[in-house]
């Protein structure tokens, strides 16, 4: 595998003031760039002969409202959502994560689908699953869930066992939808414990 | 036209929407979700271990390789690594699920388009390899055998043997027991043994057979570059020619202790990623083989050392008390990782199956997004298909090795 630090230098070299935020962490290196530009930044980063990363592997949205919350000092402050890109370079053999943070109200980003068309069923999951919104995306439906379902179901305010639930109706002949009998529960709480807590070096 | 969602060729519960012109498809619109159960959010509200169960039943052909990308997620975030003899044991389940699932695979491909007596030959094998995974984890499917750390327990001394019964003679069961008189270990290499020859005996039905050659050579030629920027992984992508494997350039565990080869297609047809996926077979014997060599020389232990992190054993948690109150947190409450995210990648039978993980330092993963293969061949299903006739649609289906189990998660 290529090193990071190479990586990093070609990243740098590319995009410049681009990145606003770059980590690397367990052997992984993420990089985070403003929403607006996610597609200049996926072709620069495709089509330059030193990333060449022609592999879109992954992308997923994530649902940031609730992170950290038992421990207020760390909870979170920046904006709700997030997209998240993991990239594949096939010809180097390095892998890279594009992060674009999306703002509380009406999350919205460009789609990459022009870049790499099999982002056409991640952007219909993430639309499906956050309500994220992909702008040039030529068919963004529902993916997983059912037909006709409301909501968005990853997001940390939609409850575990959902709101409607479904049974066949004998009287009716059919299918009918009724609100949730079960009460939501916590089998095990969510608990952060101090960094100290059972600590290993890695 | 509608197809499916419950149709014997789906694989599944896949609903396909189809526009055709006479035979020939001009658009194909799957709709997928039928199995959709929500994996991922699940995750979320437990305990890191508690999940690990739900990853058998993601890919519910290569069970063990999906634990294996779950674990080694942990691992990364933990910082911890597993002793070398859960990683030995942890390869060779993998390879065994491996040879698994191409069994599945070549089976129903086969009887999908036409060949059935293949099927049968396939879960006869398929059948010694479920008993393997029996006797290592108590389970035939649904092993739950890798935990972060190692693997669950040691490999049995002995094989479970087949009971006496007034359905079968006295010589059946001794056929039956032959290879279970010894150890796991020396069942599997026994099986190892005649393995390539039941290989041999797929490819006399298949490989130079008209009728299966009519069906698949130049069905769904992708060349390489469409193969990338579709995401493929895995035998569909060496299918097209392109040499990757995360075992070789991205090796994990001892992979890169252990000597295997990578077959590679020409055509990217349909036929092509049938001779891959056989060769793979072959090679996972190779792997598989070694690791028995391996494990039967080094006994050493399974999990790591870590108290925090593993129960104790029941002995010493009914004598010393440190060991009750860990007993106790770990299964009232798990273990907290680090907070960070990460993603970690194998090479399953279908594909690359990651995971990418975002612990914010509590018990339970914040997120956790499952990267499934099968997601991303499928979504190609349009783009392979049209132009095909309606007959090839269950050809392609077949070669994409679609599980819905991890598609819809």
């Amino acid at each position: 595998m290529a090193s990071l630090t190479e990586l990093s230098r070609a990243v740098e070299n590319l995009l410049g003031d681009t990145v606003l935020d770059s980590v690397q962490s367990r052997g992984e290196m993420t990089i985070v760039v403003d929403a607006g530009l996610i597609v200049d930044v996926c072709t620069a980063l495709r089509d330059n002969t030193d990333t060449c990363f022609e592999q879109l592997i992954d992308l997923c949205g994530v649902d940031y409202s609730t992170y950290g919350e038992q421990d207020p000092p760390r909870a979170w402050q920046g904006a709700r959502y997030a997209v998240v890109y993991h990239l594949l370079s096939v010809q180097h053999n390095h892998r890279l994560r594009v992060k674009a943070f999306l703002n509380d109200d009406m999350p919205m980003v460009a789609s990459v689908i022009d870049v790499w068309p099999c982002a056409d069923w991640f952007e219909r999951e993430a639309f499906d699953l956050f309500g994220i919104v992909f702008e040039g995306h030529p068919d963004l439906r529902r993916l997983l869930t059912d037909y006709g379902f409301i909501g968005h179901p990853f997001r940390k305010d939609f409850p575990l066992s959902g709101y409607v639930e479904m049974r066949y109706d004998v009287e009716k002949g059919r299918v009918v939808y009724e609100p949730v009998s079960i009460e939501p529960r916590t089998l095990v709480p969510r608990v952060i414990r101090e960094d100290s807590f059972g600590h290993r070096d890695p | 036209m509608n197809f499916g969602p419950q149709h014997p060729a789906a694989h599944g519960v896949l609903r396909l929407v189809m526009e055709l012109d006479g035979e020939v498809i001009e658009r194909i619109d799957p709709h997928i979700g039928l199995l959709h159960r929500a994996t991922e959010k699940l995750a979320e509200s437990k305990p890191f271990n508690q999940s690990i169960g739900y990853m058998d039943r993601l890919d519910y052909v290569s069970m063990m390789c999906n634990e294996h990308a779950y674990v080694m997620a942990i691992e990364k975030l933990l910082g911890v690594s597993p002793p070398i003899r859960a990683q030995y044991i942890r390869v060779m389940f993998d390879e065994i699920t491996r040879i698994l699932n191409h069994l599945l695979w070549l089976g129903a491909h086969g009887l999908d388009i036409g060949a059935m007596t293949v099927f049968l030959y396939c879960f006869r094998e398929r059948e010694d390899l479920m008993d393997c995974y029996e006797a290592a984890s108590g389970a035939r499917m649904h092993a739950t055998y890798y935990r972060p750390g190692g693997v669950y327990r040691d490999l049995p001394d002995t094989m479970p043997q087949y009971e006496p019964s007034k359905f079968r003679s006295k010589g059946k069961l001794a056929d039956l027991n032959a290879t279970r008189q010894g150890s796991l270990l020396d069942f599997i290499w026994a099986f190892t043994e005649r393995f390539p020859g039941c290989v041999d005996d797929y490819e006399t039905l298949l490989t130079e057979n008209r009728i299966w050659k009519q069906r698949t050579v130049d069905i769904a030629i992708v060349p390489p570059e469409t193969a990338l920027a579709r995401g493929f992984t895995g035998a569909m992508l060496r299918g097209s020619g392109i040499e990757w494997d995360l075992r070789k350039k991205q090796p994990y565990e001892v992979y890169d202790k252990l000597d295997f080869d990578i077959p590679v297609g020409t055509n990217g047809d349909c036929y092509d990623r049938y001779l891959c996926r056989v060769e793979e077979m072959r090679q996972s014997n190779r792997i598989v083989r070694q690791c028995v060599e391996w494990l039967r020389s080094n006994p050493g232990p399974v999990m790591i050392d870590d108290a925090k992190l593993i129960a104790p054993r029941r002995e010493t948690m009914k004598r010393d008390m440190e060991s009750l109150i860990h007993h106790f947190k770990l299964f009232t409450e798990g273990y907290c990782v680090k907070e960070g995210e990460v993603y970690a990648a194998v090479e399953a039978p279908k594909g690359e199956f990651g995971i990418y993980l975002i612990s914010d330092g509590a018990n339970k993963p914040y997120r956790l997004k499952i990267r499934a293969p099968g997601f991303a061949h499928l979504s190609a299903l349009d783009a392979m298909c049209r132009g095909h006739m309606l007959a090839d649609v269950v050809a392609v289906i077949g070669t994409q090795d679609i599980v819905f189990g991890e598609v819809d998660r």
